[in-house]
């Protein structure tokens, strides 16, 4: 477009076709606008309706007024205490700890011996390895649980954080791929210097990785925080629940009164939003990584 | 002579290798466990389980095809479930993959305002988990819920009503993945950026319109990114229940237009305590799945462009 005023001959069909082609993009920009705002709206609206219901007073949650007035505040307060949600984060900290402890350390293990060493029959184990991933928890599940009813640790928390100190699949993967893109030089000095395998994978190829571990360590995180199915079969104490299956009692016993069940979820979700708000970096990178499958 | 001063080294590579193949076993050694006994020992399990009365407790008779033959012949339960997963399916997945599409597209433009779009595409991606759940079913309330509320604002007077209705139930969900595939446009994004700029100055120099360049360009080039949203998309829509488990009261709710699949099979296995009969529709399950990933391997060879692959 800068170029207009720089050609040297501006004959009046030119400077029409110009015109078109100016009006054309226009057009377009303002359909591309108008199509984002509709997307957008559509993925807004229920996020800030959540927030509004939340802040209502409780006259005002049958209504469709968006702004409370005035805001409650205490909703979140009287929402949290009228459960033991307390207790219930203190579970699903501790849970998602050793979760994320368990994933990190036994998916980048496994990632390092995929990735970095040679033995008979490393590419058919790691395609079986890619090909559970596609396997339906359906069909593991059952069987899962039979075997923890016989070891009795159906009610305590075994039967979902055991699983994970034996490598996730999918991190295992993403880890592969990062291990496999870290020079082969910086392993290869250190082997010459008389180093083991674990000595490289804990001092050369972990230091070199911490982003990805970060992205993996931050998806276990979310994916245990989350778990709604796992928690629900194997804890039947109330005194043990998650905050995921807290929050789905606290539905069906409470006479549904929106603005606490929506104040309770905020809280929820709270430390989900913050840590992937603060570490977006390292979860676009994990996206663009697992893009990686296709290819 | 020269064969022994030949040996030494070799021997000494020899040992070197099998020395990495040791660590190389033990390092995997983890996950080999794991899925001996968390998949595929339980996996053989069920499958035996399958063609038995298993309930965990008291009974573990073999009983033959009896649970095959009463799923397919004379279960409408299970026929339901079907019905209800296929129509999830059909609708989510490429519902999903059209709006991830479109809006990757439209955010690589040069749009105004494209630092704040793509936060707010951003969104779906953090509010996740039971939390989520409990906002849609508020949004689908039928009295006082947003979606109705916006409805009768623009001249509906009989909205839906939604997950009380069977009609509108199944709707509802789609339209709740709907708004959580919209954060999923990150991988559409790094497709996009892929892309060689040239062949777009190669389209423009030919003439081709936008919707021309979008047709014979994007589309090809993202071809790959499309694919594999569509086999993971599949695959989880086959899988899709966890949502109908929480969002509906009694768990399939109403008149079982939300028993998926899989929440037939949870109902079956963790509610009736039929393991057996659970096993074999679980094992069904596994193997349509496996079906349609071989199939959609087979078909991406016709249509899905690789760049940079040999043949």
């Amino acid at each position: 477009m800068a170029t207009i005023s720089r050609s040297p001959q501006m004959t009046p069909e030119l400077i029409r076709s110009r015109q078109r082609h100016l009006i054309y993009t226009i057009a377009w920009k303002t359909a591309a606008v108008l199509v984002l705002a509709a997307v957008s709206s559509f993925i807004l609206f229920p996020a800030l309706w959540m927030l509004s219901t939340a802040l209502k007073p409780d006259d005002q949650v049958a209504l469709a007024n968006w702004i409370p007035r005035p805001p409650v505040w205490r909703n979140f307060i009287e929402a949290w205490t009228s459960v033991p949600f307390t207790r219930y984060t203190i579970n699903t900290a501790l849970y998602s700890a050793a979760c994320v402890i368990g994933e990190t350390l036994s998916s980048s293990l496994v990632a390092y011996g995929f990735a970095r060493l040679r033995f008979p029959g490393r590419n058919l184990l790691f395609g079986i390895m890619l090909s559970t991933m596609m396997i339906p928890g359906m069909v593991t599940m059952i069987p899962q649980y039979v075997l923890f009813s016989k070891l009795h640790w159906v009610g305590s928390y075994l039967p979902l954080v055991v699983p994970k100190f034996f490598g996730t699949p999918f991190f295992i993967f993403l880890l592969r791929q990062m291990f496999m893109g870290i020079p082969e030089e910086l392993c290869e000095a250190a082997r010459i210097d008389g180093a083991n395998e674990f000595w490289i994978y804990s001092r050369v190829i972990l230091p070199l990785s911490k982003a990805s571990l970060a992205t993996v360590a931050l998806m276990s995180f979310e994916g245990a925080w989350n778990a709604y199915v796992g928690p629900v079969l194997y804890i039947s104490n109330t005194k043990l629940y998650t905050v995921q299956v807290g929050l789905a009692m606290f539905k069906s016993s409470s006479q549904t009164e929106w603005q606490h069940l929506m104040a309770a979820s905020i809280i929820v979700m709270l430390p989900i939003i913050i840590l992937f708000s603060a570490f977006q970096r390292y979860f676009t990178e994990g996206a663009a990584i697992s893009g990686g499958v296709k290819g | 002579m020269a064969a022994t001063k030949g040996a030494r080294p070799r021997r000494f590579a020899l040992s070197m290798r099998a020395k990495e193949a040791l660590a190389g076993y033990l390092f995997i050694l983890p996950w080999a466990i794991g899925f001996l006994v968390f998949v595929a020992g339980p996996m053989l399990f069920s499958l035996y389980a399958s063609f038995t009365n298993y309930n965990v407790t008291s009974k573990f008779d073999w009983i033959g095809l009896a649970n095959y033959k009463k799923m397919f012949f004379s279960d409408p339960f299970y026929w339901k479930s079907v019905w209800n997963t296929l129509y999830f399916t059909v609708f989510s997945v490429p519902i999903n993959i059209a709006v991830g599409v479109v809006s990757a597209v439209l955010l690589f433009q040069n749009v105004p305002f494209q630092r704040m779009w793509r936060t707010i595409f951003y969104l779906p991606k953090v509010l996740t988990g039971v939390a989520v759940l409990m906002l849609w079913v508020w949004v689908f309330n039928p009295q006082d819920g947003l979606m109705n509320n916006f409805l009768r604002s623009i001249g509906v007077d009989n909205p839906p009503l939604w997950f009380a209705s069977p009609k509108w139930s199944k709707p509802a969900l789609i339209v709740m993945s709907a708004w959580s595939a919209t954060g999923g446009i990150l991988l559409y994004l790094a497709g996009l950026q892929a892309i060689p700029k040239q062949l777009y100055e190669a389209a423009q120099i030919d003439g081709a319109s936008g919707w021309r360049q979008f047709l014979n360009v994007t589309l090809p080039m993202l071809s790959s990114t499309i694919f594999f949203k569509l086999i993971t998309g599949i695959n989880g829509a086959m899988q899709y229940w966890e949502a109908a488990l929480i969002v509906t009261n009694p768990p399939g709710s109403p008149s079982n237009s939300t028993l998926f699949n899989g929440l037939y099979i949870w109902n079956t296995a963790f509610r009736d305590m039929k393991m057996g009969y659970a096993s074999a529709m679980a094992w069904v399950m596994f193997i349509i799945t496996m079906i349609l990933a071989a199939i959609q391997f087979w078909g991406s060879k016709r249509w899905v462009y690789y760049e940079g692959e040999r043949r």
